[in-house]
């Protein structure tokens, strides 16, 4: 049997301890993401849903439970460099051209000049982004900015992508290009999508699997495999099917009592 | 020239004139303000003068004398910048009246003080953010060592470079070093500890070592503090240069100057190399300044 499990959480749990007493982020958690899934995470705030990403990417330590990355441990699987992060903002280094920040973590990564600059080309030839190399992140405009960061997060050839809530920042036009850029990045590349969000849309337009996650303690409540066919216009939101996975996953955080 | 060029040139001129004009007007109170000063504090030696000679004073007479006294308790403006002027342009630099040849001796123990200064307070914050134990342990001498006062320790700290051989430039530049550590010290902890935990995350998530990290995200991050410090930095280190020349014995520099003038009553003299020292200090300032500039604006981190 070919293991094709990406990342396999059993019964894991993360408690940080405050000054309130123990904050429960989640609670005997357990989710298996396979290769070359978009699995989305949606839920209200403190519901653990970008604690478990960061666990995965080995930001956090989970308290108890496993945890198997790649089939190694999360720690194991960041220094191997199994995944690339983006977060809410872009990040980048205004000291840096867009090329520059792109191969920041390849020269931290030790890829040879050569190698860098071959990358970097690709990467934002995938984005969208060609001819902006040699720009400065100011030049750029938010949606662009956080283009290049998703650039940055795939110039070193990682597996995975975790991404939480990337385009969250972003007015709702520039997030459809956004998200119809990334579907067919993810159709072209093959990657496993971790993808956090708080837009129900957002989730039910991306994923192949939708997890729904309710706060205290952080837990699953549901989890929603897509009938949606892999290719997807941004039509298929007005689709019966795309409404009903909506009201599914509307149904799920309803269940988990998430909007007290 | 279109019509908007001239009125965006007009509105350049303007603009200029708007910020000129108050600052010529705050030189001229103070002038005058200085004027009167003098009048009135050089009045009674004055008058004593004049009765010693039994001769009596009309006002304009008085107000003529108190502005050209040889020693006056205060000098007027035109007798500083006579006295200046003197010191700057009317010797050879290599001469030992010569201001410029004192203001040198001054500049290179302070830049030399300054240097030291600045390494030993990135080094200090280096270690204080990279290591606990520094952490809480640096921080609290740092601030012990500013709170002794700098003319107390001066003396002994040139004492006993002497008794080992060392004098001259070095022992002022150590002083100067030691006020100058200090801003560069607490500038460079808060500026190297400004990358937010995200830009920490990105950095840990690339598998980056420390020194990747320092290089690549926390030196850049921290140079707009950095130059800050170094503004203050630099005017305390020509201030401790100037208290390590006050101490006997000095002959040479701004500060032994300012020495000579006050055992022979000098007060012209005291005054010029003041100025000379004041006008070093703005000069070097704005030095810096114009390599803050330059430099962050090419990093992207003007403000």
């Amino acid at each position: 049997m070919i293991d094709t499990a990406v990342v396999q959480a059993r019964d894991l749990s993360l408690t940080f301890s405050t000054a309130d007493g123990p904050v429960h982020a989640l609670k005997d958690v357990s989710l298996t993401i396979d290769q070359g899934d978009f699995v989305s995470f949606i839920g209200p705030s403190g519901c653990g849903k970008t604690t478990f990403l960061r666990a995965v990417a080995a930001l956090e330590t989970p308290t108890a439970g496993t945890l198997a990355v790649a089939g190694m441990t999360p720690d194991e699987a960041r220094r191997r460099r199994a995944y690339g992060y983006v977060f809410q903002a872009p990040g980048l280094y205004p000291w840096r051209t867009i090329a520059g920040n792109i191969s920041l973590p390849l020269e931290i990564m030790g890829f040879s000049r050569a190698d860098r600059q071959q990358r970097t080309q690709r990467v934002l030839d995938l984005v969208d982004l060609a001819g902006f190399g040699g720009k400065f992140p100011w030049q750029l405009s938010g949606g662009m900015q956080q283009r290049a960061s998703i650039a940055r997060a795939l110039a070193f050839d990682a597996d995975i992508l975790l991404m939480d809530e990337p385009f969250g920042a972003l007015d709702e036009i520039v997030r459809d290009r956004l998200n119809e850029a990334l579907l067919d990045l993810w159709k072209k590349t093959g990657k496993t999508i971790g993808f956090v969000t708080h837009s129900i849309p957002e989730a039910v337009y991306l994923s192949t699997r939708i997890v729904v996650m309710s706060p205290r303690p952080g837990r699953i409540t549901r989890v929603i495999d897509s009938p949606l066919p892999r290719d997807r216009p941004l039509e298929i939101r007005d689709t019966p099917e795309f409404i009903a996975l909506a009201q599914q996953v509307r149904d799920g955080l309803r269940e988990g009592h998430s909007y007290d | 020239m279109t019509s908007a060029a001239m009125a965006g040139a007009k509105r350049r001129t303007g603009r200029s004139t708007g910020r000129i004009l108050p600052i010529l007007t705050v030189l001229l109170a103070i002038i005058a303000i200085w004027y009167a000063g003098a009048v009135w504090m050089n009045a009674t030696w004055v008058r004593d003068q004049a009765a010693r000679a039994d001769t009596v004073l009309t006002t304009s007479e008085l107000v003529r004398q108190t502005l050209m006294l040889e020693r006056p308790v205060l000098p007027a403006p035109h007798q500083v910048a006579a006295g200046l002027w003197e010191g700057v342009a009317g010797q050879k630099i290599t001469s030992k009246r010569s201001l410029v040849w004192h203001g040198w001796i001054t500049l290179s123990a302070t830049l030399a003080g300054f240097a030291i200064g600045t390494a030993a307070g990135i080094l200090l914050a280096v270690g204080i953010v990279h290591n606990r134990a520094m952490d809480q342990s640096v921080m609290p001498w740092a601030v012990a060592s500013q709170t002794v006062p700098i003319l107390a320790i001066a003396p002994m700290v040139i004492v006993v470079f002497a008794s080992m051989g060392v004098t001259g430039l070095l022992p002022k530049a150590m002083i100067a070093a030691w006020l100058s550590f200090f801003p560069v010290l607490v500038g460079m902890v808060k500026g190297l500890r400004t990358p937010d935990a995200m830009q920490l995350d990105l950095m840990h998530s690339w598998h980056a070592s420390r020194a990747q990290q320092f290089w690549r995200l926390r030196l850049p991050s921290s140079l707009p503090y950095l130059f800050a410090s170094l503004k203050v930095a630099i005017a305390a280190a020509l201030v401790g240069t100037i208290v390590g020349e006050l101490p006997a014995g000095a002959t040479a520099g701004l500060g032994a100057r300012l020495l000579s003038g006050s055992y022979y009553g000098q007060t012209v003299q005291i005054w010029a190399a003041l100025f000379a020292a004041a006008m070093l200090a703005a000069l070097l300032v704005m030095l810096i300044g114009a390599l803050e500039r330059l430099t962050l604006r090419r990093m992207g981190l003007a403000r």
